[in-house]
């Protein structure tokens, strides 16, 4: 940063004197200003991360929690444990990660398609869409906790109220099912999952749709397009930008929710609701294995990484050809 | 923007490494001659609250006595493991804690607590003191023990008097009378069945794979501390159990959603069960659910005919322990031996339906003479503890939580064979190999 002398061109004084004079005095005001955004980043992001990828190189077990540091390097040991699908590690993270991208796909499909629908339904001004678009937003709007212990407690077998309508009520079945063990616990943590999201996409779409000029509808409608020509050849392309980002947070929310299936299945979680987030907490907690936790881990980010590089890359391409 | 959401997405990396954050700290307020000690006790009672009441006035007397003063914070049974584990990790723990007693070795491993040798054994009273199964399980063998017995418990066989006299039937003695007999009493039509069982209750389900494992003379790992999980005494064990449900029919399949015994107690107790197999502390939740004293009677948990033994429990409760790192050893070995006196022990039997771990002390969680000798009875004769090796909390989250899911298939139609037990306890025990490493 030293003054340029002798090998500097000669140039007129009256015209670089006062711009150096302002690049000599302030140049580290740039980097004040972001120092503590960086300094947070450091410490909030990217030291744990480090920290979490050093431990899944150690065999981190109760032996050597209380002290760390202390923890024998092992290598890639905890990597070859989580990717043998021989072994019962591996194959139970094989199932758990099958899991959820099943859930995944689901959760985030069907929201998004319910969050639409919403969407363009009230895009119209009509009495009472005010009422709607508050009822519309509760379940985003209640505590987590709240929401999902509620929807435990409907799901319960003899005492649930769910069952009570399908049994009791409309006779829809003859028997109460176990909602919440077996095989339908999944299909419970995915309405409950979408029950919670599906707000979310209803309210970023419906601030998406604000921005759509109501004369390119017109003009569509002069030109005798239907309601769902006019949404396929006006609406979605004009809601891309929000599509873009509302499909990528969705997808890495659903995809680490631990939320739902610790509080709707509590400890005794079914093997159909055995959600990775999940997965990989009672790898480190209850079985006191960090190590290997902390490499499953930094597999699930290598994992999204890519998921999300990809999906990036793929429509910023789309985009430019547009 | 594209990092930011990437780092959010690493939660699980993060809350790792979070455990590990905690620097060095003084949590104590201490002063010179002025201590005060911080201990964390677990729920015991109806609820924190309730235990914050029971154990103020005892801790108040403690300080009276001594100077001493005593920080008290209850901690729910859900929370508890956690909350040692990030102690442990973060160096910010209290000076004495409760731990159950299953634990004890698994957390004598961490080398966290302080080692109980010849001299601080001296100074809480000596271990004479202590009921010789209960002081086992404090430590593994050949070592100092790290903690000792603070609260007893013990599995009983409990029966409705009424529901057993109506049907001309006495109550059991072996395995396969318990079975004839809960036949005999299960009416799926009214509702009413043989037995209840916490049977989506991961401690539960492993309290009695190891009991029905101990009877087959089957142990759950070898010298080594190795898992063994899938021996055919262990296997035969489980099933025998899961048949309840499976092909006695005695258990109603919806107690598969009962995660904690209580749930059972209460069906118990509102005569929709004619026996459930609980700890000594389920009476006060079968008083306060309506049903008296008198009509139900309690005999050991029976063991099939021609077992290898006759272990009816194991050995349960809650056992003390001092923080390595405490600032004050002396003060916080006072309180061990203040709380493991036969003072405070009679105080708190009552309210915490404790079995004394005090040798020739009296039971006094019931009034009940009869009960009080067959529980005191069973914890001093017939319990054996849980393994005693570092991996013994695994064995309770591995094998119980397969349990779950096995009485899950039960309950909703599926079968349950031999070798899919079998190929349950490998995954079980290959996941406890994969951290004993």
């Amino acid at each position: 940063m030293a003054t340029t002398t002798s090998t500097a061109p000669p140039v007129p004084a009256s015209r670089t004197v006062p711009g150096r004079r302002r690049r000599r005095s302030g140049w580290w005001l740039p980097y004040a200003l972001l120092a503590p955004a960086v300094l947070l980043e450091v410490f909030i992001h990217l030291v744990p991360m480090l920290t979490g990828i050093w431990m899944s190189f150690t065999h981190l077990t109760r032996f050597f929690i209380r002290d760390w540091t202390s923890a024998p390097f092992v290598g890639l040991r905890n990597y070859q444990v989580a990717l043998d699908f021989d072994g019962a590690v591996g194959r139970s993270l094989l199932s758990s990660f099958a899991i959820t991208c099943a859930y995944t796909v689901l959760v985030v499909g069907v929201a998004w398609a319910l969050g639409m629908a919403a969407a363009v339904a009230l895009q119209r001004p009509f009495r009472g869409r005010a009422a709607f678009r508050t009822l519309f937003l509760v379940p985003y709007a209640l505590p987590v906790y709240a929401g999902i212990v509620t929807w435990n407690f409907m799901l319960q077998r003899d005492t649930g109220v769910i069952n009570q309508l399908l049994v009791e009520d409309l006779g829809v079945l003859d028997e109460r099912p176990f909602w919440l063990i077996g095989g339908h616990a999944f299909a419970s943590i995915v309405i409950v999952a979408t029950w919670r999201l599906w707000p979310f996409a209803f309210l970023m779409l419906t601030a998406g749709l604000q921005s759509v000029p109501d004369d390119l509808y017109e003009a569509a409608a002069m030109d005798g397009a239907h309601a769902f020509r006019s949404w396929w050849s006006i609406t979605l392309p004009m809601l891309r930008p929000v599509n873009m980002v509302l499909v990528l947070v969705m997808f890495l929310w659903v995809f680490n929710d631990f939320n739902t299936p610790y509080v709707l299945f509590g400890t005794s979680q079914p093997a159909a609701g055995d959600l990775i987030s999940f997965h990989i907490y009672n790898a480190s907690f209850l079985t006191w294995n960090f190590g290997a936790g902390a490499a499953m881990s930094v597999l699930l980010l290598l994992f999204l990484l890519l998921v999300t590089g990809i999906y990036l890359i793929a429509l910023n391409r789309r985009s430019r050809r547009a | 923007m594209k990092l930011r959401h990437l780092a959010a997405a690493s939660v699980p990396v993060l809350l790792l490494a979070a455990c590990s954050g905690g620097g060095g700290g003084d949590d104590s307020a201490s002063g010179d001659g002025d201590v005060t000690l911080t201990y964390w006790a677990s729920n015991q009672g109806t609820s924190l609250d309730n235990d914050k009441e029971v154990l103020t006035p005892v801790l108040e007397e403690f300080t009276e006595q001594t100077g001493i003063g005593v920080d008290l914070e209850v901690i729910g049974w859900s929370d508890l493991q956690t909350r040692i584990q990030t102690a442990v990790t973060s160096g910010q723990a209290p000076d004495v804690v409760n731990i159950g007693n299953t634990w004890a070795v698994s957390l004598q491993a961490t080398g966290a607590f302080m080692p109980l040798d010849d001299a601080a054994m001296e100074q809480i009273g000596g271990a004479d003191k202590f009921v010789e199964t209960a002081l086992q399980t404090g430590g593994a063998e050949g070592t100092d023990p790290t903690s000792v017995p603070l609260y007893g418990l013990a599995y009983g066989l409990y029966y409705n008097k009424a529901m057993f006299e109506a049907a001309g039937l006495q109550p059991p003695t072996t395995w396969e009378e318990m079975v004839t007999a809960a036949q005999a009493l299960t009416d799926p039509a009214t509702g009413v069945y043989g037995m209840a069982l916490a049977a989506g209750s991961y401690t539960e389900n492993n309290h009695f794979a190891f009991i029905n494992a101990t009877q087959n003379g089957a142990e759950l790992f070898d010298a080594d501390g190795n898992p063994t999980f899938t021996e055919d005494g262990v296997v035969d064990g489980i099933v025998r159990y899961l048949d309840l449900m499976q092909t006695e029919d005695v258990v109603n399949p919806s107690n598969v959603q009962y995660d904690n015994a209580a749930l059972a107690v209460a069906d118990f107790a509102t005569g929709k069960a004619a026996m459930i197999l609980n700890q000594n502390n389920a009476n006060a939740t079968i008083e306060a659910n309506g049903m008296a004293p008198d009509a139900y009677g309690v005999v050991p948990f029976p063991a099939p005919q021609n077992s290898e033994s006759d272990v009816a429990s194991h050995v349960a409760g809650i056992n003390i322990s001092v923080f390595g790192n405490t600032e004050h050893p002396d003060e916080a070995l006072q309180l061990v031996e203040y709380m493991t006196s036969p003072e405070v022990q009679t105080t708190l039997g009552k309210p915490f339906s404790s079995l004394p771990v005090l040798k020739d002390a009296d039971a006094v969680f019931t009034e009940d003479a009869e009960l009080a000798e067959t529980f005191t009875q069973i914890y001093n004769e017939r319990s054996a503890p849980l393994p005693l090796v570092p991996a013994e909390d695994q064995f309770e989250t591995t094998v119980g939580q397969a349990m779950n899911t096995m009485f899950a298939t039960i309950a909703t139609g599926g079968t349950v064979t031999q070798d899919d037990v079998r190929e349950a306890m490998q995954t079980a025990q290959d996941q406890v190999q994969a951290s004993v490493g």
